[in-house]
């Protein structure tokens, strides 16, 4: 077999950096509302999370549902830096809020990356659809356990930890956190776009890379040769959960609120279908379907048809298995 | 015995007897009659679930739909019948929901499962997605603001109350307990359909044909067995148990909460036949008993527990027994 060389996506950093530019100027003469510049930043986080399911389900050639879990645990995590340890944070001077913006990005990607792992290590025993649902699960563990703070707040409380307490109380449980600091601007989205596309694509064309790949052809013969299979599939997911968390955290920061159903079961289809309708192991079909998708379902609500929005994805899941279950765009790998 | 079985039983006994200690012997009955009620519900679904997980080996995400359109189905017929004064309206809007959803469930299969049978497992699960979905956000979507076809399609998000088509009687049982004539037929109904599927797949000539196709689809095919026709048969029994289960449910809580109503029973019943072992009926029932009573016992701690406590379960139980508690011997590695 003749292997590719790395593919370069000078083409897509451009057009993105250009993309985000005309965004800005537009926005900054008025042409264009903040309502679109918000679907620009949608437009890149989304692309994150799709390229970065695809490192899971496309590339290592698991099945996970569970994008949502480690989305939510970034945003928390990040949320958790800017808003509550450090609530005056957007009153500060500009380069210290910035670092601490970046600062509470690494944190959530860290602490994505730590969960993955953590979680990686027991579930990625399961194959298959046993992986999807208990994956499924880890979505649901999640965003019960953010709702149940209050209780721990309760708890905490009971044994004289009242400094603990506030803190814990302020993640809000199923009230949600208002009052985020707008950190995300176009040119951090842009930013994190471009360095988990190149990261994802260089890593994939290095030796550790191949490994993922190795898994998804023959877990067997990978073995053969010498893969430790669990160390591999854990590391790919725990990767992939890094950047699913700072997506989070980059979320957090354009919404200004979030709330655990948030980070529901849904927001795990809406990815599975980006990356399933671009194609699998294809990191262009990841980011134009992440892309387009993100706009066209926008315009949907532009024009009043908002309520077949969540009709039209499974829809379009249905009909891309049913006629075209290899996606859009040819494997690259 | 490995010391790994232990693990399971050794948590649900500590949790009972913390249980114990905090509210007391009495509280801890109820809630179990309670949770044999909600179990019976599970354990029908679950039934669903390792029927068709046993014979094609997907988990149909779509099944907590199928019983979802149960309830809604049951409370139609319920009204229509009620209003013009019929007898017999529970039995009769049973049937009407077991045979609607038989027909949903067959559809289903027909259309979104059979083009992808010899496709890469994932495909069919994918589809299962969001074949379930779609039936969910699709039967929420609200009749006044859809053109003409649809608006007679669609449930409409709204609460709906469900028919009382039988009048809630309460028995006390000994030491201030009580149980009531619904939980009663809850749990026979369940009890009995089990029995009944028990005996359809163990000693009728279909339910040979089903063990069969289960065993190996190919060799089946060249027995002469007409594989897409057990595979039908198997999706119309998963669905008429779904839509019992969905009468029940409705007769149990007397709400429809919204279309989406399905999803988390479902869930939960997915779990309860993972437990009991997939692919095993009486193992099923067992889950569905089980998984009823533990969510009960949960929620009666706290309401946002039991979402939890399900899938710690679940995963618990995928790590140190995949094969179920009552593991069939067919089941594949994992």
């Amino acid at each position: 077999m003749q292997i590719p060389t790395r593919p370069t996506y000078r083409i897509f950093y451009l057009g993105l950096i250009a993309a985000g530019l005309t965004v800005s100027l537009l926005v900054r003469f008025n042409l264009l509302s903040r309502y679109g510049q918000q679907i620009f930043l949608f437009i890149c986080i989304n692309i994150i999370m799709t390229v970065s399911l695809n490192l899971i389900n496309g590339f290592t050639g698991e099945f996970s549902i569970g994008h949502a879990a480690f989305m939510a645990i970034g945003a928390y995590s990040s949320v958790f830096v800017t808003t509550i340890l450090f609530p005056a944070a957007a009153e500060w001077p500009k380069v210290w809020a910035v670092l601490l913006f970046l600062a509470s990005i690494a944190l959530a990607g860290l602490v994505s990356f730590g969960l993955g792992y953590v979680v990686g290590l027991p579930i990625l025993r399961l194959r298959g659809d046993y992986l999807a649902i208990v994956t499924l699960a880890l979505v649901e563990v999640v965003r019960s356990g953010i709702k149940l703070t209050d209780e721990l707040a309760c708890l905490l409380d009971k044994i004289h930890l009242p400094a603990l307490s506030r803190i814990v109380q302020k993640i809000g449980g199923p009230r949600g956190i208002g009052q985020i600091p707008v950190f995300t601007n176009i040119f951090w989205a842009v930013a994190f776009t471009v360095l988990t596309v190149s990261v994802i694509n260089r890593l994939l064309h290095s030796s550790f890379g191949r490994v993922f790949l190795s898994l998804r052809e023959d877990q067997i013969a990978a073995e053969m040769m010498g893969v430790d299979l669990t160390r591999s599939r854990v590391l790919s997911f725990a990767i992939a959960s890094f950047f699913a968390g700072c997506g989070g955290g980059l979320y957090a920061h354009t919404l200004r609120y979030i709330h655990p159903d948030n980070f529901n079961f849904i927001k795990s289809i809406e990815y599975l279908v980006y990356l399933y309708l671009g194609g699998m192991s294809s990191l262009w079909g990841s980011i134009i379907a992440a892309g387009s998708m993100t706009f066209l379902l926008e315009f949907l609500r532009m024009a009043n048809l908002q309520q077949w929005r969540l009709v039209i994805y499974p829809l379009i899941l249905i009909l891309v298995m049913l006629r075209k279950p290899e996606g859009l765009f040819k494997r690259d790998l | 015995m490995k010391p790994s079985d232990l693990v399971l039983p050794g948590i649900l006994l500590v949790s009972a007897g913390l249980y114990v200690w905090y509210y007391g012997w009495l509280v801890l009955a109820q809630q179990m009659i309670n949770g044999l009620q909600r179990g019976s519900m599970y354990a029908l679904i679950a039934l669903g679930y390792t029927l068709v997980y046993g014979i094609i080996r997907l988990i149909n995400f779509a099944h907590g739909d199928v019983f979802m359109m149960g309830v809604y189905f049951a409370c139609f017929a319920g009204n229509f019948l009620l209003s013009r004064g019929v007898g017999f309206a529970f039995w009769i809007a049973m049937i009407v929901a077991m045979i609607g959803c038989l027909l949903i469930n067959v559809l289903i299969e027909a259309v979104a499962y059979r083009p992808l049978r010899d496709r890469p497992r994932l495909t069919m699960l994918i589809t299962a997605i969001g074949v379930s979905l779609f039936l969910e956000n699709f039967l929420s979507l609200d009749p006044h603001q859809l053109p003409f076809p649809f608006n007679h399609l669609v449930f409409g998000p709204q609460f709906r109350p469900f028919p009382t088509l039988i009048k809630e009687r309460v028995y006390p049982l000994a030491a201030g307990l009580t149980i009531s004539n619904i939980k009663i037929i809850d749990l026979a109904t369940a009890l009995m359909l089990m029995v009944v599927l028990e005996y359809i797949v163990k000693r009728t000539k279909m339910g040979k044909a089903m063990r069969a196709v289960s065993y190996d689809m190919d060799v089946a095919r060249l027995m002469g067995i007409h594989v897409d026709r057990i595979i039908t048969f198997t999706f119309a029994l998963g669905g008429a148990l779904a839509g019992c289960a969905g009468i029940l449910y409705g007769l149990t809580y007397g709400v429809l909460q919204s279309p989406c109503l399905g999803m988390w029973p479902g869930i939960v019943a997915f779990v309860a036949a993972v437990v009991g072992g997939i692919g095993n009926i009486p193992g099923a029932m067992l889950g569905g008993f089980l998984m009823g009573i533990v969510e009960t016992l949960a929620i009666s701690v706290n309401s946002n527990l039991g979402y939890g406590v399900t899938f710690l379960i679940l995963i618990l139980v995928l790590l140190v027994r995949p094969k179920g508690l009552l593991g069939s011997p067919y089941m594949e590695k994992i």
